[in-house]
Parts: C-alpha cells; sequence; structure tokens
C-alpha cells in the first residue's frame, strides 16, 4: 500500500535535464543522447565550444574520482561552459556543511547544473530536490553511475558487429550476452547497466559467489541473470565486463582473495579458452592481477581505453541535455 | 462541579464487554456512571458532549513514545508531544528512554513525571535498563519502579548481552514490569537504513535481515524459559515494535508453551512496505524499517490472531534539517499518534474486517494491562474518564501541516484515514476537541 504523496517521486520534483538514475530515461531519451553524442563529436571545436558558452556548471565531489571528474570537466570546458570543482576536502564540507546547503550555495554563486560525486545512495535526490537545479550523477553510493552505463552502451554500440548502432530501441542488442562479474553487490556500475541494457534487449548475466552477487540482484529487472560459474557465464559472452573489488565498501565482509581470483580472475587463458571474441570492459579503477590480467587489460579484445573516450563524449551530450542546449532545447521546460 | 454528560453515543468498551447505546456520566476524573440512552435526563452537568453517531471509546494508550524531553525539544516537548497524542486519541502514553540525559534515574524519571513538563494527557515512563542505555550495568528497578516505571527497556538499542539481558528479565519479574526490548542483533545491523531485500539492493542500500530482528527474540525467549526453570520466577519480556513473520512465529510459539511475552506492532508496519521509501524518503525511514509485503502480511495475521497484544506508535519526531539528509546519515524514526486509529482503522477495520471492538482492545485495554495501568483502558465504572470520542466513518487524509508535534516526519501527509477524532477526554478534562 502506498500512502498519498510518498513513495515514488514525481518526476516534475527535479528539474528537467536531471540524469539521477538510467531508470529515468526512456528509449527515445537513449537515442537523443547518443544521437546528440554523436553530433557534438563531429562538430568543429570552435563550434562546439559556443554550445555552453559562459554557462557555469559545478562539479561537487565527495568521493575521489580520476575519470569521470575529469571527462565531465574537459566536457563542459569543449562545449565553452565555466567550471568550478568543489571537494569534500577543501571546502566548507569538511566544517559540517550539510549537501542541502552546499548545493543552495553553489546556486547562489550562479551554478546552473551540478554534477554530483558522493558515497551515500540516493544523494543526487537530495541535491535535485533542494536546489530544483538540473542535477548529473556521476556515482551515488552503491546506487548508480547512469553516464557509466551510457558510454558503455555507445562503446558496444561502435564495437558489437551485427549491431545497427544508429538504430536505438528495444531490439537494438538482440541477441547480445553481457557477463558483468564481480563485487556486484557494491557496484553502481552494475546496477546502472543490469537496468539499462535490457531495455535495448541485451541480457545482462551477473557473475559472482554470492557475497558478492546476492540472488535480491535479480530484482533489477527482467533480462538479468546470475551464473555463478565464469567459465560457464564467459561461453555465453559477447562482452564481458569486469568489476573490480570495492575493499572500501566491503565493511567486515570477508573474501578469500586467492581463491577469488582462481575463481573468477579475467586471465588470458579463461578468456582465449571461453569467450575468444568478447569484448572485454572495465568501468575503472581496475586492479591487474586481482579481477583481471594485466595482459587481458592490453590485449586485442579489450576496449577499456576506448570506454573512457565513449565516456567524454557521452558526457558532452549529457552537459548539453541538462542545460537545454546543443539539440536538448526542449528538454528543458 | 466538572461533571460532562456524554449522550447518544456507541459505547465500545472492550475491557468490560460492552458494546451498546450508552450515556456516560464523568465526575471527579472518573466515569461516575453507565447508563442506557435517556436515564441521564435532568441531570445537570457543566458540558453535555452529544455523540451521536459516534463511537465511545476508553482513551488509547500508547506503551511507545519518544518525547524528546529533556534535551532535544527542538524535535518534540512533554506538551507538545502529549498534544499530539491528545488529538490523536490517545490519553496515556509512555516515554522511551532515550532522551539527553538518558532517563535511567529517579531525580530523571521524577523531573519528566513532574506536572511542571505539561503533559496534556497521563504520562508514564519506561526508563532504561541499564545506565546510560549502554548495555552493561542494569539500572535500580526497585527505586525506579517506587517512582512510577511502569517497565524497563534501552529502546533504540537492544540489551545485547545475554547475562546483562538475563538480569534485567530477573530484577523486573522480581517487581512485576516488564522488560521491552528493542529486537535488533546490532552485530547483525552495522551500516544499514533500511530493510533487506529486492529494493534494498536497487537503491543500493544495506539491509536489515529478518534474522537480526528473529535472533533477538529467539533469544529472549529462551532467556524466560531458563529464568521460569531455574529462578522460579515469571518474567514478563514485552517485544517492541514487531517487523517481520519470523519474530511474530517466534512470539506465537512462546506464548502457546506460558512463557509470558508480549508484543506491539505500529501502523506503519501494517500499513507500509519497503516501497515506500521511493527515491529514497527519509520519512519512511525507521528502525525496524518497512519490511516486505509478506511480513506486512504476517503482522496484520498477528493482528488478527492474536498473537500481537497491542498497537504501539514508536512515535519519533526528528527535525526537518535532520530528515533533509543523505538516507543513510537520517535518523530513524516518522511520527504517529495522530495517525495511529486512522490506519487501523483503514487497513485493520475497513481493509481487514477487523471489528471496531478488537481495534479499540489493540488501542486500549490490551498495552495498559501490558503495562499494568489501573483503571485506564476502560470506561467501567470508576475508572479514570480517559476516553476518546470518534466518527468511525469519516473518511479524511491527514494534513501534516495542522499536527500537534513540533516534527513534521511522517511518511502519511495527505494519506487516507479512516474514523476521526471529535473529543479525547483524559482525567475528565476535554483536551482535545476536533
Amino acid at each position: 500500500m502506498n500512502p498519498g504523496k510518498n513513495g515514488a517521486a514525481k518526476s516534475s520534483e527535479y528539474a528537467a535535464g536531471s540524469l539521477l538514475t538510467v531508470a529515468d530515461l526512456s528509449l527515445e531519451d537513449v537515442a537523443a543522447i547518443l544521437a546528440a553524442t554523436d553530433l557534438m563529436e563531429r562538430m568543429a571545436a570552435a563550434e562546439r565550444a559556443r554550445i555552453l558558452a559562459g554557462r557555469r556548471i559545478a562539479l561537487l565531489f565527495y568521493e575521489s574520482s580520476t575519470r569521470t571528474r575529469t571527462s565531465f570537466e574537459l566536457a563542459a570546458k569543449s562545449l565553452g561552459a565555466i567550471t568550478t570543482l568543489v571537494s569534500d576536502k577543501s571546502s566548507s564540507i569538511e566544517k559540517g556543511e550539510s549537501l542541502k546547503d552546499t548545493g543552495l550555495t553553489l546556486r547562489a554563486l550562479g551554478a546552473e547544473c551540478i554534477i554530483l560525486r558522493h558515497p551515500n545512495s540516493g544523494a543526487p535526490y537530495l541535491l535535485a530536490k533542494s536546489t530544483q537545479l538540473p542535477i548529473l550523477n556521476a556515482g551515488d553510493g552503491m546506487h548508480q553511475h547512469p553516464s557509466q552505463a551510457l558510454l558503455d552502451l555507445r562503446t558496444m554500440l561502435a564495437r558489437l558487429p551485427r549491431v545497427n548502432a544508429a538504430r536505438v530501441n528495444a531490439k537494438t542488442l538482440e541477441g547480445v550476452t553481457v557477463v558483468i562479474t564481480g563485487d556486484i553487490l557494491h557496484s553502481r556500475v552494475a546496477r546502472s547497466n543490469a537496468m539499462l541494457l535490457p531495455r535495448l534487449g541485451a541480457r545482462v548475466v551477473l557473475c559472482g559467489p554470492e557475497e558478492l552477487v546476492p540472488w535480491e540482484a535479480l530484482g533489477l529487472g527482467d533480462g538479468v541473470e546470475i551464473e555463478r560459474d565464469f567459465d560457464l557465464a564467459l561461453s555465453k559472452a559477447q562482452v564481458v565486463m569486469m568489476l573490480r573489488i570495492q575493499r572500501e565498501r566491503l565493511s567486515g565482509l570477508e573474501l578469500d582473495l586467492a581463491n577469488y581470483i582462481s575463481r573468477y580472475q579475467l586471465s588470458e587463458e579463461r578468456l582465449k579458452k571461453s569467450a575468444p571474441h568478447a569484448l572485454v570492459m572495465h568501468p575503472g579503477p581496475m586492479i591487474r592481477g586481482l579481477e583481471i590480467a594485466g595482459e587481458v587489460a592490453d590485449g586485442p579484445n579489450s576496449v577499456i581505453e576506448e570506454q573512457v573516450r565513449h565516456g567524454l563524449s557521452v558526457r558532452t551530450a549529457l552537459l548539453a541535455r541538462a542545460l537545454g542546449a546543443g539539440g536538448f532545447e526542449s528538454v528543458t521546460v | 462541579m466538572s461533571d460532562i454528560l456524554i449522550l447518544n453515543g456507541r459505547l465500545i468498551d472492550p475491557a468490560s464487554g460492552v458494546d451498546a447505546e450508552r450515556d456516560l456520566l464523568l465526575r471527579h476524573r472518573r466515569v461516575a456512571a453507565v447508563e442506557a440512552p435517556g436515564r441521564f435526563k435532568g441531570v445537570a452537568a457543566n458540558q453535555t458532549i452529544d455523540a451521536r453517531g459516534m463511537i465511545v471509546a476508553p482513551g488509547l494508550v500508547d506503551v511507545h513514545v519518544h518525547l524528546r524531553e529533556p534535551g532535544q525539544t527542538y524535535k518534540e516537548s512533554i506538551a507538545t508531544g502529549t498534544a499530539a497524542a491528545a488529538a490523536g486519541g490517545f490519553t496515556s502514553v509512555v516515554a522511551m528512554p532515550n532522551t539527553v540525559p538518558v532517563n535511567d534515574s529517579v531525580a530523571g524519571l521524577e523531573w519528566m513525571l513532574d506536572a511542571a513538563r505539561g503533559a496534556v494527557v497521563k504520562l508514564f515512563a519506561m526508563p532504561a535498563a541499564t545506565f546510560g542505555s549502554r548495555g552493561d550495568e542494569i539500572t535500580d528497578f526497585h527505586v525506579l519502579a517506587k517512582s512510577g516505571a511502569v517497565g524497563f527497556t534501552d529502546d533504540g538499542k537492544p540489551v545485547l548481552h545475554n547475562r546483562v539481558m538475563r538480569e534485567a528479565l530477573v530484577a523486573a519479574a522480581s517487581i512485576g514490569v516488564p522488560v521491552s526490548q528493542h529486537a535488533e542483533d546490532t552485530r547483525l545491523t552495522g551500516g544499514c537504513s533500511m530493510n533487506a531485500g529486492p529494493v534494498a539492493f536497487r537503491l543500493g542500500l544495506r539491509g536489515m535481515t529478518i534474522e537480526a530482528e528473529a535472533h533477538i527474540v529467539e533469544r529472549d525467549i529462551q532467556l524466560l524459559r531458563d529464568i521460569e526453570t531455574h529462578d522460579r520466577l515469571r518474567p514478563h519480556l514485552h517485544v517492541q515494535h514487531v517487523s517481520t513473520g519470523r519474530a511474530l512465529k517466534a512470539i506465537r510459539e512462546a506464548k502457546a508453551s506460558g512463557l509470558h511475552v508480549t508484543c506491539e506492532a505500529a501502523p506503519h508496519h501494517f500499513t507500509l512496505t519497503d516501497d515506500a521509501i521511493g527515491n529514497y524518503d527519509t520519512n519512511a525511514k525507521m528502525n525496524p524499517p518497512l519490511r516486505a509485503e509478506r511480513d506486512r502480511q504476517a503482522i496484520i495475521t498477528g493482528l488478527m490472531d492474536g498473537t500481537v497484544d497491542c498497537i504501539a506508535t514508536d512515535h519519533a519526531p526528528h527535525a526537518l534539517f535532520e530528515k533533509e539528509q543523505e538516507f543513510e546519515r537520517a535518523p530513524n524514526g516518522i511520527t504517529g499518534l495522530e495517525t495511529a486509529l486512522g490506519l487501523a482503522l483503514r487497513v485493520l477495520h475497513e481493509g481487514q474486517g477487523m471489528s471496531l471492538s478488537r481495534v479499540i482492545d489493540l488501542m486500549s485495554a490490551q498495552p495498559a494491562s501490558i503495562v499494568s495501568l489501573e483503571r485506564r483502558g476502560t470506561l467501567a465504572v470508576g475508572s479514570f474518564a480517559d476516553l476518546v470520542i470518534f466518527d468511525p466513518a469519516a473518511e479524511w487524509n491527514f494534513d501534516v501541516k495542522k499536527t500537534r508535534s513540533k516534527s513534521r516526519n511522517t511518511p502519511f501527509d495527505g494519506a487516507p484515514m479512516l474514523g476521526r477524532v471529535a473529543f479525547t477526554v483524559s482525567e475528565g478534562r476535554v483536551v482535545f476537541k476536533g
């Protein structure tokens, strides 16, 4: 039973152009974002730099980040925006300022959009509600990392054979099995991909021991399966995505690393034997020698660096969308 | 003269087995007479309440409220919390000890119960079971009971250690009051902010398992059995806010085997599931958390079959700034005094066909009996004139802007309620008029 006005929040509670979870994106939204990504990638730099010329974008980072922060920042700058970075280590956050007040302060300083990375799941909802600014979720706790799922999708569309990247619909990834292996429990990347890819027709197979891949994960939606045997999972895979063991989130969970490596590391031998043609992906940061062998990360199947490049492009489109520019004028009401 | 006549209402007094049209005369804080309609013709009173179409019932009793005084009066005070109680039809409330400082001394208890605090309805208190509710050393149950303690609890936390819980049960048994246990194995719930399950997984939140509640309930029942066998005492365990079918099963079996176990259920646990968290609504965050539908159904089954002894709100006010935080950082708890009757009638009476009499029993006579409140929870002649008059058919929506509480942390703002309080009378004084 749901009471009156709580529960599933109405999207109108948040500014248009926000991206808090992949669940809020329709397939049409995904298609539009990918089309805009293509467009901006092809644009001359000078033209691109006019799209958000002079607009103010704040990056609010409560967790460390290399890829996401840098690519959002470079994406914003390539659109001509003015960016400012606020991190928990060097701001009034250290003095106890709340997320709400930090957001209101950034808004008062003229920020028109905030990119938030936060260790608490759901924090972007709080920021979106209290500032009414478009918020881009750059990773919240164990919950979501929507821009990562979109860049992963774009990487797959670019590299998978027999996939029509120009048509994004419920059948685009039909026949494609994506195996995501590792620390699913603590992974916002896994949740985002497992909630996005099946809507384009992919099968997502989550792989790992029960401590890291609990049965509740099946509740992420239709098209999500669990397979504990990595070699079996690999034998069906067109894509294999490896995830880092998030030591900082294990909170007491004991894991026998040697056993884990023997069962779940993507080694050269394992890849050759079970999935010689699969794309190898990793959202980073990766720990070579733990979840993935260095040879595989650097090998011919790996598209890990391409993911990073797609990240820059996709984030360019997301920023234009957030601010209702560059073809997204109708997004902002 | 302070006589009040209540005419033409339908009196439902489960403790007396009455469900009939009755007129009541209240005099000198007590129920002076209960008669068939019309018998008081010619009796002069300085106030007459026409209760036509209304239910007249014993004032509701809540064995589990947090009034935040002393120490956190920015959330609530004894005056505002008991005003909210009156608005909800409650005439007796039992304050939990997790104030600042913790209510673990006679001085603290007497201060809390002092008339100067301005309680609008009758205030009772359960002091801490252990000093500072730290779980190490039990408080002085005997002297606290003499000063009015109606039970002992470390609510908000469990009494975790076997030895300490055993000592508490033994000490309480010799006095004849319950030990109220917040059943949560905190060794299993570190970092958890909601129920374990698919919703928690999707939201990326760590979940409290069913086992974390059941382990403590099962352990405590084992202690009762052990004490009955070895100490020739009959301790009374009261399990607070039961939220899982598994804990209820243990309680059902313990009752069947003759142990003295009682338990309470909160309206939110029989009304909502963890889906109500939606997009991290901190007003749906409490401890124990909202559970899955099968547990909600198990609580309803327990209420219907008598395993659950009473409804208690766990009224837990928090300021807006505290709830306007990241979900995992926001404090646990919701307000509940003004929505309990409306939810119980909607979910249990209308939704499940539970009789009005049974709903009233679960909210008055039964909780009064758990903490042995004399002459309360009933409207038999000679009882305290504690009563609620409500329209059982009134459908309305709760509006948190009109709350008497200092805080507004409820998931039920705008939610449909059934049954509306028209009058609340505490010891012969009208303390709320709807």
